[in-house]
């Protein structure tokens, strides 16, 4: 399982690096609303790996906080972007 | 052999989001991005939460990663169609798209959406 976990946090690491150099860069105010919005799924995923690989679930409330929260602030950009303009 | 199946997930879940990485990074307009963005956010979080769920096997923790399933699954397209409609909205179509279907839309009223 240790194995296991260590590849998937790979994973999830190469995805959020490049999730953040778009979330840099990204030439609108929608593509980083978008990547930190993606991030937070990320993290959401490597809190349940962990939970998975030490076998407790001390840390799973946190992710449902981190899950509305994320939405939350998505929602509210997005009402932004429409007020504003990108 | 339930460890082999929550590997298995958990191994989908995660490969998911880095082709999702990989599509933000490389795609060419925001609503591919979107698309691209917007797989793992339902269907990996099913997938590492179901492989996660085979793994501990408490009920406050199955009952939290169910409740984390059921979230992201209601709230996730919802917060993409917004993110999507205010790029649509402030004019952001690339240039290589190729039918535009709001295009009376957008021209004919001012200011669509909620405000």
């Amino acid at each position: 399982m240790n194995l296991v976990a260590s590849v998937c946090f790979i994973f999830l690491s190469v995805g959020s690096i490049f999730t953040l150099i778009r979330l840099v860069v990204g030439p609108s105010l929608a593509d980083r609303v978008m990547a930190a919005d993606l991030l937070l799924t990320f993290l959401v995923m490597g809190i349940a790996v962990q939970a998975a690989r030490t076998g407790d679930g001390l840390y799973l409330a946190v992710m449902v906080v981190v899950a509305l929260v994320g939405f939350l602030g998505t929602s509210i950009v997005a009402r932004l972007i429409e007020r504003r303009g990108a | 052999m339930l460890t082999v199946a929550s590997s298995v997930l958990l191994l989908l879940g995660t490969f998911l989001a880095m082709l999702a990485g990989i599509g933000v990074m490389r795609l060419h307009d925001v609503f591919a991005r979107l698309h691209a963005a917007t797989k793992p956010s339902s269907l990996g979080i099913l997938l590492v939460c179901s492989g996660a769920a085979l793994t501990v096997v408490e009920v406050t923790a199955i009952t939290q990663l169910i409740a984390v399933v059921f979230l992201q699954f209601f709230t996730a397209p919802v917060g993409a169609h917004l993110v999507g409609r205010a790029a649509y909205a402030s004019g952001l179509l690339g240039s290589r798209t190729i039918i535009d279907e709001g295009e009376e839309i957008r021209k004919g009223t001012e200011g669509f959406g909620p405000n």
